[in-house]
């Protein structure tokens, strides 16, 4: 499905402010499978999702979606096969435009947009019957500007129009970390749905510790830009918070060395 | 009468100026200053094609491209060189001047006894209620002719305001709305904000190239300085349109660009009637829209004062 090879990114090179945030990482995801990624301040886990959608082209490495090299396509051709929902609740939806007339601009995702009518009343049923699952009260609501909504309502739409079109790939940014822990769990629980009920390739980054453990059936665990951890099937399932705890407290450890030090003890001692 | 039907006349020629405002500030957000250039292109290019006998419609079509094509450069330079927009309009609009001065040969191009569009609608007048003859409307008399003008230009501004109302509720016209108000969404939702960008500067460059020409036509010359202050006042007729309207759908506020524009010419006969200096227009019609940009902010403010007053 998707094969990420050794990509890298540095920001700023040669400057005071160079950021070495992708390393060579590599990363292949299967078909309908769910991806935890977690990682520290840091790590590269937004970078990796942006470098992924297309946000900035990579230094090195390629990036292909179903056998198609995808390396250098800009970021809206990418978004015919990538739903995405931001950390933002605020960046995944046009605040002045109504919520009928947001989803009809999902509804056309990667598709071309000609002079056909944006919304007319048969379409406006079909938003009623998809914005019902999130129970949120917005099927009355669906001429009110998005902008109108809270945090929480405009994460759960931007959710449900990323994975409208059944993307091959759905790339969620952390997108509970902004809410308050009760709208946090009730998005959550809505991802859950959507992501089950669509057979959705999902790759979801999150500091969340809880929902790292409790999602998905694989989850990678970041450090400096690279795959520290990497737990599939079984030991994904067996895994517990304080399993992740440790992990967190070996990377801090790891970092304490230096470079140098560690390369001679682990020849010598590991 | 006769100055407030011409001052609506005057009014409704610069709608066309407010619509592309409307689309280059509002649709947008791109303060787009190409708009000085651009209304004297549109105005050049008739006066030179109407001077050399062209039609003056097909001179109106001309000076519409040759806005596209100035807004099209704006929208190419901002994108394509990440340059601020509104120096990617002054660049365009300083050098615009010059293409402008080539285009006219002199700095003021008059058309004397040329057939405009105006002629043309002074023709259908003299035909259907004779030469220089008076109608009586609401109990004044007025002439004909500038009643045939108004007539066809409310048909015009209508017909442009419903095309434009229908476009920007097309999927393509979503859109660019959605391109001006969170550009980060809609292209993740695959679409090419900068292709967005460069088209929709490029028509709202059109309309005030459209409004350029029709003026040229009406005043019957051209001038290299007439864009001077267009922009700002463009966006005061859009802003007291907006106030007038209170509404922020698509289609009130394509009303609310022509009645602000007409609105805001009648003002501005009254004030000059009333005996302002003509030397003072630029600076109040500057100090007005300063006025309207602040104004809703702090009247936000002060209401949320007087309610943390009430419930303190």
């Amino acid at each position: 499905m998707l094969k990420v090879n050794n990509i890298q990114k540095t920001f700023n090179p040669g400057t005071v402010h160079q950021v070495r945030a992708l390393q060579g990482f590599s990363l292949t995801l299967e078909q309908g499978s769910f991806v935890c990624v977690l990682g520290s301040n840091g790590s590269g886990k937004s970078t990796l999702l942006n470098a992924i959608a297309g946000t900035f082209p990579v230094d090195q490495g390629t990036i292909s979606l179903d056998g198609t090299d995808i390396t250098g396509w800009p970021e809206h051709k990418r978004a015919r096969y990538m739903g995405r929902v931001f950390q933002n609740p605020l960046s995944g939806t046009a605040p002045n435009m109504t919520i009928s007339e947001n989803i009809s601009l999902a509804l056309r995702r990667g598709k071309p947009r000609g002079l056909g009518p944006g919304i007319s009343r048969g379409k406006k049923e079909e938003y009623r019957q998809m914005v019902r699952p999130l129970n949120m009260d917005l099927e009355e609501r669906l001429d009110n500007p998005i902008g109108k909504l809270s945090g929480g309502q405009r994460q759960a739409l931007t959710l449900l129009m990323a994975s409208a079109l059944q993307p091959k790939l759905l790339l969620l940014d952390e997108h509970t970390a902004a809410l308050d822990p009760r709208t946090a769990a009730r998005v959550t629980e809505i991802t859950q749905m959507i992501i089950t009920r669509d057979f959705l390739t999902t790759l979801m980054v999150t500091h969340s510790m809880q929902q790292a453990v409790h999602m998905g059936d694989r989850l990678i665990m970041m450090h400096q830009g690279r795959v520290a951890y990497d737990f599939k099937g079984e030991d994904k399932k067996r895994l517990k918070v304080n399993d992740l705890l440790a992990l967190f407290d070996d990377l801090r450890r790891k970092d304490a060395i230096d470079p140098g030090v560690a390369v001679y003890l682990s020849n010598n001692y590991v | 009468m006769s100055i407030l039907i011409t001052s609506i006349i005057f009014g409704l020629i610069l709608s066309f100026l407010a619509l592309g405002v409307f689309i280059s500030f509002r649709v947008f957000d791109f303060p787009d200053i190409t708009v000085e250039g651009s209304f004297t292109t549109g105005a050049a290019l008739t006066a030179l094609l109407i001077v050399r006998g062209c039609d003056p419609l097909l001179s109106c079509l001309v000076s519409f491209a040759g806005g596209m094509a100035a807004g099209a450069l704006t929208g190419i330079i901002h994108t394509r060189f990440r340059i601020n927009p509104l120096l990617s309009g002054i660049l365009v609009m300083t050098a615009l001047y010059s293409v402008n001065l080539h285009v006219m040969g002199r700095s003021n191009l008059p058309m004397p006894g040329a057939v405009t569009l105006f002629s043309g609608l002074e023709k259908v007048s003299q035909q259907l209620f004779g030469q220089g003859s008076k109608v009586v409307l609401l109990g004044w008399s007025v002439d004909a002719r500038d009643l045939v003008i108004l007539a066809a230009l409310v048909v015009l501004v209508l017909l442009t305001g419903l095309v434009l109302r229908w476009f920007f509720r097309t999927n393509l016209g979503t859109a660019m709305r959605a391109t001006g108000d969170n550009d980060q969404m809609i292209r993740a939702l695959g679409v090419n904000t900068k292709l967005m960008i460069v088209f929709g500067i490029a028509f709202a460059n059109g309309f005030v190239a459209l409004s350029g020409s029709l003026m040229a036509q009406f005043q019957g010359f051209a001038d290299v300085q007439m864009g001077i202050g267009m922009m700002v006042w463009g966006l005061a007729s859009v802003i007291i349109g907006q106030v007038v309207v209170g509404q922020t759908t698509v289609g009130y506020v394509i009303i609310g660009a022509v009645l602000g524009s007409v609105l805001f010419r009648l003002l501005v006969a009254i004030a000059l009637r009333l005996g302002m200096n003509p030397n003072d227009l630029k600076i109040i019609t500057a100090a007005f829209v300063f006025i309207a940009l602040i104004l809703p902010g702090l009247l936000k403010r002060r209401k949320s004062f007087w309610r943390s007053k009430k419930y303190a």
